[in-house]
């Protein structure tokens, strides 16, 4: 652990064990950071983040695991890849938000955002049956979920009148193919 | 030109226009498409977050199927694309030692919009052109992932791409410059998250208005559901009397070269813009 919390409450001992589980998982070192800060100024989301993208950073290098871990920032990050094309160092720090909440969401522990994982494993859940998203479906469930069945109701009936909500979901012929994928490689 | 063709989930539902109007166009310029067989969602963006392996297989069994036939395989949407050119790059790079082992390679994906913005079909496309998009007056938003990572997507100038650009001046309508058309919208965070992106959306719509343009051009399902379905309650909180509809460029495509069925196409926006549209004689 890097941090040691006994009489020095704020005492952070750098250790690189979590800086290069990251590379393992990520191929991404993140040693090459020297903060620049030119991720984090041009994050379009960094409005939403409890730790900004430089930050996340620094702390993944300090092996501050559990900042990053449970941190709100690996969850509403859009992965627009904005901060990935412009880093002057060349690393991929959308790849390595992806690497985080991977394995934030593996270890089953508190989430630093409720929402928005949710909202990946419905969408997970609802290939894993029929093979293909089936929009509505999909999004009833969530908000059931998230008893937010009311939220944007508005939005969803002007979007049925438009024609844009199927009715009838769509599904690939051979969903065990789908569900054997799943198996494997342990998705939800 | 033939091409095999992965609609993807949305555009079989909220973006029905997107597919109609692509099939539409192709017919017109000739481009045969022939759908997947069984194609099977790409996971984007939930699989990538959550698990990594999974995503790629779930990109992977598409491309895998497409290897039956020697074709190209075309993508409208720009999270299918992005995540398809992910799974190509590490099935060739050798993913599992049971997936894709004879996995070649050989065809290529290709974006919808790049296609369109192909200096060979821009040509056939100009000596189509029936009916010039006269006046009016677009921005073209890339958005993310048709763009970006320059490296998969091989657009050299990903911070102002131009493609989309000529492609609106060779319809005849007036492309404008703007600072944001390679902005995020949100994408998928726009539903379990809208707080945080409207203020993405706002920024566009500002950003449009500020240029002065009457309506965005885009080539994602994602952009464009998030730009015409949130802009509503923005428009209300500034207490601005109108929102902008964004087309996709296969619509204008299909209405320059006056495609039948283009009102079909354009009465599914959650935006109206068949007002716009008549008031400049386009419809």
């Amino acid at each position: 652990m890097a941090q040691k919390k006994s009489q020095h409450e704020h005492v952070v001992v750098p250790d690189n064990a979590f800086a290069h589980r990251v590379r393992k998982k990520t191929g991404e070192n993140v040693f090459q950071c020297y903060q620049c800060l030119k991720c984090s100024t041009g994050c379009p989301m960094a409005h939403a983040m409890d730790i900004l993208p430089h930050q996340l950073i620094k702390e993944v290098q300090l092996g501050l695991r559990e900042e990053v871990i449970s941190s709100r920032t690996i969850w509403v990050c859009a992965s627009c890849l904005t901060c990935s094309v412009r880093c002057p160092n060349k690393i991929d720090i959308a790849r390595v938000m992806d690497g985080l909440r991977q394995m934030a969401h593996a270890r089953k522990g508190r989430l630093g955002d409720e929402l928005v994982p949710l909202f990946h494993e419905t969408f997970l859940r609802s290939i894993r049956g029929r093979g293909r998203v089936y929009e509505i479906g999909m999004l009833m469930n969530y908000k059931f979920k998230t008893k937010q069945l009311f939220r944007d109701i508005g939005l969803g009936w002007r979007m049925f009148r438009k024609g844009k909500i199927r009715l009838l979901p769509s599904r690939v012929k051979k969903t065990k193919e789908i569900k054997d994928l799943f198996n494997k490689f342990r998705g939800v | 030109m033939m091409f095999t063709y992965y609609p993807g989930c949305s555009l079989h539902g909220t973006a029905r226009e997107f597919g109609e109007s692509l099939q539409g166009i192709c017919k017109a310029l000739e481009v045969e498409l022939h759908e997947l067989e069984d194609w099977n969602c790409c996971g984007a963006s939930s699989g990538h977050a959550l698990n990594e392996k999974l995503s790629i297989a779930l990109a992977a069994r598409n491309l895998i199927i497409a290897e039956r036939d020697e074709r190209d395989i075309l993508v409208p949407c720009a999270a299918c694309y992005h995540r398809m050119k992910v799974a190509h790059k590490t099935l060739q790079q050798g993913f599992d030692r049971t997936m894709g082992e004879h996995y070649s390679g050989r065809n290529h994906v290709v974006l919808a919009m790049d296609l369109f913005s192909d200096r060979d079909i821009l040509a056939r496309i100009a000596e189509r052109v029936v009916k010039p998009l006269k006046d009016l007056r677009v921005v073209c938003y890339y958005g993310c992932l048709t763009v970006r990572p320059p490296d998969l997507t091989e657009v050299k100038d990903h911070e102002y791409p131009q493609h989309m650009e000529r492609l609106m001046g060779q319809l005849g309508a007036e492309p404008l410059p703007w600072s944001y058309k390679t902005d995020c919208c949100g994408g998928g965070l726009s539903l379990s998250r809208p707080e945080t992106t409207d203020r993405l959306i706002r920024t566009l719509y500002e950003g449009a208005l500020e240029a002065g343009a009457e309506a965005f051009v885009v080539g994602c399902p994602l952009c464009q559901v998030n730009i015409e379905a949130r802009q509503a309650e923005i428009v209300r909180e500034m207490g601005k009397g109108f929102s902008l509809p964004a087309f996709y460029f296969t619509e204008l495509i299909g209405l320059a070269l006056a495609i039948k069925g283009a009102e079909g196409w354009l009465k599914r926006h959650m935006v109206d813009p068949i007002f716009l549209l008549r008031s400049k004689g386009l419809l």
